[in-house]
Formats: structure tokens, sequence, C-alpha cells
């Protein structure tokens, strides 16, 4: 396991995620991608589920890319990857390894899109089978690189293209499902969750470091601020992302052997959630008199989910 | 494999100092022709953000937020013999001109400001507020 002690040593690991890709300016994407193949030494094999993450990175014939690299589909990032880690386990054991002293390590990524709908069926399954590796959730709540559609990620009240805001709809009507718990109950040495920015950056890295090394099915995952679709400045990405911690809105915890949870930051002064629905566009229909009651809604279930957090964390099961 | 024809070379046709790595190279890292690093995205631009070394007390925030990766870094040892990163500039063919850098930067004076994309960067470096200015 890397040890990451602070910036000004972690600065100086040369970039396995390249620039020149081709993700909007201020993609937080950028951001989590880079500090998860930096948080390691190991060679990594990757597969990225369809998403924005992969059509802007691997644009014929340039790569972004540093570390072996699989293209795959929506639905089976999860399941090649399985694939690529069978045939390593495999070709290790007949000694027909390629470098046998050298550490593979396995990650997957993928939207929402492609974690929370439709590749579920491949991630569940992976984790399952026991296959040893890390899956990133990279979650800008729709489906951003079709044109923002809704997703099952998507929050109460947000504004979609396929769930608008006007005279009849205040927007998204479902609640947000809660996969990194959905993980845990499979299972899994490791489930954490967390978000880009400098405030965690040391979080994400660690969290990522520890999740490399665990043996076993693994999952991050990582809040990623969409600024097209949740319509605020390019600039203000880490800002937003701050801004969900203190809220509460994406409270950063860890889940060790699927019952252990442990809260590893907790905000001072819990901020109303008001501040972080008023700097997105998506959620401005919200501030209209007819429906300031789905904001006082909101905060009524951030407040029951984060009493819910900090009971699990004292009860230790 | 599948490459472009033009991409295509033979060892014959390759300049002397190719295949080694180049040591003026601040990260003493050879990439391969098909890295995107090659590419230019400069034109997305519509302000650059400008680098001040004398502001600068190298916390890195602007490395770690930066999703471009587009600070270029030098390694240097500090006092006690530790490897450290200093910031010695930005590379314009991948920046993309977000404003995030800018947006984390910590110091009293930002070490890091938005500039038009026609301004020359020591024109901007003149124009650079003071600590006068602020007050």
């Amino acid at each position: 396991m890397k040890k990451i002690t602070n910036l000004k040593e972690f600065a100086c690991t040369p970039d396995r995620f390249q620039g020149g890709h081709r993700l909007c300016p201020g993609c937080a994407h950028g951001m989590i991608v880079r500090e998860v193949v930096n948080a390691t030494d190991d060679d990594l094999v990757i597969s990225t589920a369809t998403g924005c993450l992969e059509v802007c990175s691997a644009i014929y014939p340039y790569t972004s890319w540093d570390v072996s690299w699989l293209h795959i589909g929506f639905e089976n990032a999860a399941a090649g990857i399985s694939g690529a880690e069978a045939m390593y386990k495999a070709l290790s054991r007949k000694n027909r390894s390629y470098n046998p002293d050298k550490n593979v390590k396995f990650v997957a990524f993928g939207g929402d899109g492609g974690t929370y709908d439709i590749g579920f069926q491949s991630l569940s399954g992976a984790t399952e089978r026991g296959h040893d590796f890390l899956y990133v959730c990279l979650d800008n709540e729709g489906y951003m690189n079709t044109g923002g559609q809704r997703s099952s990620s998507t929050p109460v009240g947000a504004h979609t293209t396929t769930s608008p805001r006007g005279r009849v709809s205040y927007g998204e009507k479902n609640r947000k499902k809660d996969l990194t718990m959905i993980m845990a109950a499979h299972g899994c040495p490791y489930v954490a969750t967390a978000v880009p920015g400098t405030k965690h950056w040391k979080d994400l890295a660690t969290k990522a470091a520890k999740a490399i090394s665990t043996v076993g099915p693994t999952f991050i995952n990582a809040l990623s601020p969409c600024t097209t679709e949740w319509k605020f400045k390019p600039e203000d990405t880490t800002e937003i992302a701050d801004l969900a911690v203190e809220t509460c809105m994406f409270p950063l915890y860890e889940i060790e052997d699927g019952h252990k949870l442990t809260i590893t930051y907790r905000p001072k002064q819990k901020i109303p959630v008001e501040e972080y629905l008023g700097r997105q566009g998506r959620f401005a229909h919200l501030f209209k008199p007819e429906n300031k009651w789905v904001i006082e809604e909101i905060q009524k279930q951030i407040d029951e989910y984060w009493e819910y957090l900090q009971r699990r964390e004292e009860a230790g099961v | 494999m599948a490459t472009p024809k033009d991409m295509m070379t033979t060892w014959d046709k390759i300049q002397p100092g190719a295949v080694l790595p180049s040591f003026e190279d601040p990260e003493h890292k050879v990439r391969s022709k098909f890295n995107s690093f090659n590419y230019k995205v400069a034109d997305w631009r519509v302000e650059k953000p400008v680098f001040n070394r004398d502001l600068c007390i190298d916390c890195d925030f602007c490395w770690v937020s930066c999703p471009d990766s587009c600070f270029i870094v030098e390694e240097v040892e500090n006092k006690r013999g530790k490897k450290q990163a200093k910031i010695v500039g930005i590379n314009y063919n991948l920046c993309k001109g977000c404003g995030v850098c800018v947006d984390v930067c910590p110091t009293p004076i930002k070490s890091l400001l938005m500039f038009p994309e026609f301004m020359d960067n020591e024109e901007a470096l003149k124009q650079w507020p003071t600590k006068d200015d602020k007050k």
C-alpha cells in the first residue's frame, strides 16, 4: 500500500491519466480518476463502462491512459475486469504470467448509469464471485453523456430532461438509490464514499489506496459534480463537492467487512441544504413558493439519514 | 495493430535522441506518440490562468484539483532531504481554462489569476494586484 502523507510528496507522482482528454472544463471526473490511479505504485488494468469518461479519454488515435485499459460496454465493466483478473490468476498459477515479479491490480470505472442501473447486474455478480478488484462509481446523478436524463441516482427535486420541471411536476420524484449500502450488504470487504477537491483530497487518496490494497471486491462511490447538467460555473466544482459534504447531502463514510461503519468526516456545523441546492440551476425551481415543501422534505430525509449513520457507527454493527 | 499510416515509422527514419528520454523534460518521462499529452485542447479556452512563481507557496492544491493535469511539476529536495514537488508552470496545450486552480489557490494574493487569452504572460504579471490594491 502506497503511503500518502502529504500533498507535496503526492504531487511528485508522474500522472497516469494524462491531460488532453476531452472532458468538459472543470469536470470532476478528471480529478477523481487522477487521484485514484496515482494512489498506487502497482501496475493497473482498468476497464471503463460507456459514459463521459470512456468516450472522452480514448478518441482515436489518442489515449489519455498510461496504464492498460479495456474498452467495454455499458453493462459489463465489472464483468470485463473480473474476467481479466481471473485470467491473470490462472496464468500466474501456471507460471505463464507476463511479468511475475510485479503486482497487478484491477480497477473498473463506471458512471452512475453504468453502475446504479445498467451495469448493476454485472457488478453484483462480480462481487458475489469474490474477484479482487476495485469498482469506482463516478456519481454525477444522471445520464450526462447523452443529454441529462434521470437515473436512479438522481436526487428528489432535480430537473432532468426526463423528469422536467413545470406547472405539473417539481422534477424527480423518486428517492436516490443508496448503492453504497447495497454494496456493503453484498459483503464487500471495503466500501466507501468520496468527493473530489482540495478539502477532502487525502480522504479520497487514502480510501483509494486502501481499497486497491484490500483483497476482494471493493467499491468507492465518488460524487462527481457535472458543470453542464447541474448548471453551475466550471470553477465552482470543488466548492459544490465540499457543500455536498458539509450539508450531509453526500456524507463521507466507509464500511469494512460489510458491517463496521466509520464516518470519516463530520461537519462541525451542518449547513442547511438550501445552500447546496441554491448553487445549482437544476434545483432553481424548488425556490418558488409552491415548491418550498420539497426542500423541507429533502432536509428531513437528510437529517434522518445522518442520524441513522451516526447511530449505526455508535452501535458498531 | 491498426495505426494511421502517417504515425508509423521505421528505424532509419528515427531522429537521434527520439528513443532516449529527453532530459530537458521536467518530468523525465517518455510518452508514446498516441498519448493525448501530444494533443492540443487549447482552442477551448477563453481565459487563461497565469502563474506567478514569486507568490506561490507550493501547497500543490492546484495540482490535485486540476482535471487536465496541466501543472508542470519539478521534483526538488527540501531542507530535510525529503522529495517535494515544485510547481514551475502551466502546460497551455492541455489547459481548458476552467479556473478551478484559481478558485482553490489559498495565498492572500492569489498566485494564479485568470487573464484574457490574447494577453502576454509578461504583461499579465506586470498587472498583478499588490497588497495595497486590496485595501
